[in-house]
């Protein structure tokens, strides 16, 4: 049968937006997609692979390139109850509809006082280091984080992929899912039937005792990677995947800095105005007494992202820096 | 009824309807000037964007849409809410921000609204309703819905993106949406002839390869016999409907608008064409209406505003404790 693979074993990052995707399709047929190419040209980053193939035309609709009618479509639809999930190309093109998310989807139900919910889905391709540049690479998850209203999902693996993805669907609140462009080829265990990950459970991926590394999406295989760097150096890096933005984890974060008493975050989106400052403004405002040392954010440069691979690679976070924050703070 | 039934309706039946869109269009006005004391006094408080002068356009399309269909409107949509049938004590409560209102105080003016009736807001982003309605019109086609999506939208939101790229989708996917384009020739202070180079709004959507028609929007009756057809036309899945309705606001702006943007010459000329003046111009010439009638008509609809008011009066505020709910869900309406 033509569709999504269903190949046991492992499966890769791509093809597991498109499978999880699939899985809530089949056993809910209230869920629909909309977007640019995502039918039989099956998505830009072949991320919706099989789906019309398997679902047909009155479940994946191609749209034409008009961010707006997409997603405030979608926003229609699902005020009747339907669920759509709406992919927008690249995460920059979510400015071209930013006022479905800032002004029209988060704010209906509580504007309504209740009387509809907006149970879709918004995904898109998120993040740098493929020298697409400066409008086809930001890390744009801090936007969302500005509106009270969305919840925000960035999976670091295909199992997350696919189990955030089934609670994202399922989810009655709109949701944006970020994809990395950076982990598409990336492969992991192909979860069973079934699974799904709570939206608001950070995972902690890696134990340690020394200092807490928090990450998210790309920036968690950052951090492992700093954690391998700084074990040889006899520091023992806890890595925690914040998987979700909104609702955020902070019971896990401030346990983690509990027993670490060093907090080192490692985010893709720019310094300014990132995610890790407001996880930092209240690990400081609840955890003080926790911290033995200045905390560190271990962000993206205050710049367009570059195209030039020497440039885009000094913008954007790595192992290195992450290995030099946690040094700046070991020994404090 | 059908525009054919209402060709062949007996003349009383006639009557009563003319008496009922007359009746629409004075709810829509009087209380609207009740707003304006209530403003003046400061019961209302932040924007408050009259309909005065476009009622025939709210009671005319309104009669022509059946219960099932959606509706989806503007700021300016205190008329349509009415018109439709929100309670006009839960749409005054909204615009005291009371618990009672028909968005629990969290909307205000320019979001009324009301589920119950399919009337999917008012919006306070000039165009930001079209893709809703698209949305809307999706939902009821994949579900084999005779359904229609009645989007309204003034003539500013022609000048904006979504205009086109709905437009576009609607007629690409057939859906079943009925444009109601309300062209007051104002995008607040700018006349449209100096924002838009074609000021033909009708012929803008023939372009995307909509059905368009302009329409008397002064007209009651021109108006619902237009709408009625474009509907009959939606309905019966031939995809979506243009209905440029000309017509003109007497009101500035919002109650900020100082209004030094035209001639008082101008509103005056218009108010020639007053709706209500004209339908019961009419009425009175077929002798559907006499002086008795329209007394009780004025004293019926002022103590519905009086009791609308009292009860906003004395409705409760929500109460600060529930300042955060509804902003997500409370409980989950699928399984896990």
């Amino acid at each position: 049968m033509a569709g999504v693979k269903t190949d046991s074993g492992t499966i890769t990052y791509r093809e597991a937006v498109a499978e999880g995707i699939a899985r809530e399709m089949r056993r809910d047929p209230t869920v629909i997609c909309l977007g640019e190419d995502i039918g039989p040209a099956g998505g830009v980053f072949k991320t919706t692979a099989g789906l019309f193939e398997e679902f047909g035309p009155q479940r994946i609709w191609d749209t034409p390139i008009s961010e707006q009618a997409i997603v405030g479509a979608a926003m229609g639809a699902a005020m009747t109850g339907i669920r759509p999930v709406a992919e927008i190309m690249f995460s920059d093109f979510l400015a071209c509809c930013w006022d479905y998310l800032a002004n029209e989807i988060p704010k209906v139900r509580y504007m309504t006082g209740g009387q509809v919910t907006v149970p879709l889905v918004i995904r898109t391709a998120n993040g740098g280091g493929l020298g697409f540049g400066a409008q086809h690479s930001q890390a744009v998850e801090n936007w969302a984080l500005a509106i009270p209203g969305l919840k925000i999902v960035a999976p670091s693996t295909p199992a997350d992929v696919i189990g955030l993805m089934a609670s994202a669907i399922r989810s009655d609140d709109p949701v944006v899912f970020f994809e990395h462009k950076g982990l598409f080829a990336s492969k992991g265990p192909r979860p069973p039937e079934g699974h799904h990950v709570e939206l608001g459970r950070a995972a902690v991926v890696r134990e340690g005792t020394d200092v807490t590394l928090l990450a998210l999406a790309s920036t968690v295989h950052t951090a492992l990677a700093a954690a391998d760097r700084l074990a040889e150096d006899g520091i023992s890096a806890e890595v925690v995947d914040l998987r979700c933005l909104i609702p955020m984890d902070l019971t896990t974060v401030l346990a983690s800095v509990a027993k670490t008493s060093r907090l080192v975050t490692v985010e893709e989106n720019p310094y300014q105005a990132g995610w890790g400052a407001t996880v930092v403004s209240v690990v400081v405002d609840e955890g003080f007494h926790l911290l033995d040392a200045p905390v560190r954010r271990v962000a993206s440069a205050n710049v367009p992202l570059p195209f030039a691979d020497a440039l885009e690679n000094e913008v954007m976070p790595t192992a290195d820096k992450v290995v030099a924050a946690v040094r700046s703070v070991a020994n404090f | 009824m059908t525009t054919a039934d209402l060709a062949a309706a007996a003349p009383t039946d006639r009557a009563e309807h003319h008496y009922e869109l007359l009746r629409q269009m004075l709810r829509i006005r009087r209380f609207e000037e009740r707003c304006v004391q209530l403003y003046s006094a400061t019961k209302i408080r932040g924007f408050l964007h009259l309909y005065i002068g476009e009622e025939a356009v709210a009671a005319g399309a309104m009669a022509a849409l059946t219960p099932a269909d959606a509706i989806v409107s503007t700021y300016r949509e205190h008329g349509h809410a009415l018109a439709r049938g929100i309670a006009m004590h839960s749409v005054m409560a909204e615009m005291y921000g009371k618990a009672t209102g028909c968005s629990r105080g969290r909307g205000g003016s320019m979001h009324l609204f009301d589920a119950a009736t399919r009337f999917y807001g008012g919006n306070a982003i000039v165009g930001g309703g079209l893709p809703l309605a698209v949305g809307l019109a999706l939902a009821d086609q994949m579900a084999d819905r005779p359904v229609v999506t009645a989007c309204f939208f003034g003539d500013g939101a022609v000048a904006e993106g979504e205009f086109h790229e709905c437009l576009n989708l609607a007629a690409l996917w057939h859906l079943p949406v009925l444009f109601c384009c309300e062209n007051n020739l104002y995008a607040m202070g700018t006349r449209i002839d100096r924002a838009h180079a074609v000021t033909n709004l009708a012929a803008r959507a023939a372009a995307y390869g909509l059905s368009a028609v302009d329409v008397d929007g002064m007209d009651v009756l021109a108006v619902e016999t237009q709408t009625r057809a474009a509907a009959e036309f939606v309905r019966a899945g031939h995809g979506p409907y243009f209905l440029e309705f000309r017509t003109y606001r007497y009101r500035a702006h919002s109650m900020y608008d100082p209004d030094r943007y035209r001639e008082k010459a101008e509103i005056a000329q218009w108010q020639q064409h007053d709706p209500i003046d004209a339908l019961v111009r009419r009425m009175r010439g077929d002798a559907e209406l006499d002086d008795d009638a329209l007394a009780r008509l004025d004293a019926e609809i002022a103590a519905e505003i009086d009791a609308a008011v009292q009860a906003a009066e004395e409705a409760p505020l929500e109460p600060i404790e529930d300042l955060t709910r509804f902003v997500y869900a409370e409980s989950r309406s699928h399984d896990g």
